[in-house]
């Protein structure tokens, strides 16, 4: 009977919160393509989302590239196939690594500072203060996150694809003895358009997540620092998750054909 | 027929789960007076200001402004929130953004005025309530407690509102910045003719404010009256309140 009880409150909380997330996203997009548009709203956000971001996507990238390129060194040896490590970094980091890095480093850095400020802005009745100044909070707050996001994520994984491979030729030229024009010729002939094209679309679906989980939970957080701090953590956790589950999904949409 | 009442909820409910918060209630405010509802903390005032300003939606009842029913498509269609200030418990002030500008916020966002007007009338009301045109840049939480009541009071009167809202005005200042803005209040009200309205438990701040009273006890107005006639009310739980006295027929579960 326990179980029973257990499995419905389970799936009762589950239905309940995928429906408010609908609503809220219904609201998000509503509210957000039409008039009054916050442009000035969008470029700030771009300016924190996207260029505050930038020193840790690319430190992220330089090193995942950098340990990408001794891992697959010491796999490919056992089989003779040092040569393949120019072409594996590029390809791992291009297609998976640097739009699942860059959105995992974005989840913890953009969705939990979301979270917390509109979360305070819940509490401290900041949002209450909008509505009754004639401001729509999902025009004004929610939609410049939201498209902020959705832009400068594939901007920040193609800079973070560049860094990861040349944290690749890094390690590559400088530790393992590639000859610095192989190693790019290797890089240059590999990557198709295909391999891309993919991380960037994959980088905007993330972007759109790690700013919605951010924006989703601090709206709709409740109770004093407790509950920013609650607000903060849930939006963490589900982006980091959405990010990994999205990504499988979309890895096999594209590649699996 | 003109009723001459500036807003009226009719039987307005409104629970959260199983927990009853606003029962029945009816409250008449009339065009230009200066409403003050009291009552103890948890019997619903904040949710009633909720309700009329459309941040919760009552489970029932009616609510009227200006003898027009008020939902979601009224706020919106008769620019409701353009007609309104509201003073919030704790300022809420922008954090975001300076002083001048969480002033002028409502004029440029629900008004359409360009800036370097809406900077102009800023400064204008921040002189009004006795602050000094060099906090203008500062940031929110820059202020004591009290500027950042006098900014978000100079913020409620900038667009010259019909109706303004306090929300416990007094609550968290000093007695002597209590006053002050109890005097502020009096004077904007009156130099506005605006309608006024005001939750508060701070009885002392209700007298001086208020033309007239409302009592709110379990989620519904069991006395209204002239400010001056509340002594005299006849009524147990008002008398109680009002003295506050601990004995009574309002009992306080001070478990729950």
């Amino acid at each position: 009977m326990f179980l029973v009880s257990f499995i419905g409150k389970i799936t009762l909380g589950i239905l309940s919160e995928t429906g408010r997330s609908v609503i809220f996203l219904f609201n998000t997009l509503s509210n957000g393509f039409t008039r009054p548009f916050y442009f000035k709203a969008v470029f700030i956000q771009i300016i924190r989302i996207g260029y505050n971001s930038l020193p840790v996507i690319g430190l992220t990238a330089f090193f995942t590239g950098g340990a990408l390129a001794l891992q697959i060194y010491v796999g490919s040896s056992r089989f003779n196939a040092e040569s393949m490590v120019a072409s594996i970094v590029a390809l791992g980091i291009t297609r998976e690594l640097g739009p699942v890095i860059a959105g995992l480093m974005l989840a913890g850095r953009v969705s939990a500072s979301i979270a917390a400020e509109i979360a305070t802005m819940r509490v401290t009745e900041q949002i209450d203060a909008l509505i009754t100044l004639s401001t729509n909070p999902f025009k004004y707050l929610i939609f410049p996150r939201v498209i902020a996001a959705i832009i400068t994520l594939p901007i920040l994984v193609f800079i973070a694809d560049i860094i990861g491979i040349m944290g690749g030729y890094v390690v590559g030229t400088m530790s393992l003895g590639f000859v610095s024009e192989s190693y790019i010729q290797n890089t240059i002939n590999i990557i198709e358009n295909k391999d891309f094209i993919s991380g960037i679309v994959k980088a905007a679906i993330f972007g759109f997540i790690v700013a919605f989980m951010g924006c989703y939970n601090g709206y709709n957080s409740t109770g004093g620092a407790q509950g920013v701090g609650q607000a903060t953590t849930r939006a963490v956790v589900s982006a980091s998750i959405f990010i990994l589950a999205a990504n499988y999904l979309l890895t096999s949409l594209v590649f699996t054909q | 027929m003109t009723k001459n009442n500036m807003i009226e909820l009719i039987n307005i409910h409104k629970s959260f789960g199983s927990k009853i918060i606003l029962n029945d209630l009816n409250l008449k405010i009339k065009k230009g007076s200066s409403t003050v509802v009291v009552g103890g903390s948890g019997t619903g005032k904040s949710v009633m200001l909720k309700c009329i300003l459309g941040l919760t939606n009552p489970d029932s009842g009616t609510l009227l402004y200006k003898d027009q029913e008020l939902n979601e498509k009224s706020r919106i269609s008769s620019k409701f929130y353009t007609k309104i200030g509201m003073l919030f418990q704790g300022s809420a002030l922008f954090d975001s953004l300076t002083v001048w500008e969480n002033v002028c916020f409502g004029l440029v966002q629900g008004h359409g005025m360009q800036i370097s007007e809406a900077k102009e009338i800023s400064m204008k009301n921040l002189k009004k309530v006795g602050l000094d045109a060099n906090i203008a840049n500062l940031s929110p939480s820059e202020l004591s407690g009290g500027m950042q009541k006098r900014v978000a009071l100079a913020r409620a009167i900038a667009a010259n509102p019909e109706i303004i809202f306090f929300d416990e005005p007094t609550t968290g200042l000093d007695p002597i910045m209590a006053d002050v803005i109890n005097n502020l209040i009096i004077e904007l009200v009156s130099d506005l003719g605006a309608t006024a309205i005001t939750i508060t438990h701070d009885m002392a701040s209700a007298r001086k404010i208020s033309d007239t009273i409302a009592m709110l006890y379990d989620g519904s107005i069991i006395w209204q009256g002239e400010t001056n006639s509340i002594d005299s009310s006849d009524n147990d739980y008002v008398d109680q309140f009002i003295n506050g006295r601990a004995d009574g027929p309002i009992k306080l579960n001070i478990y729950e």
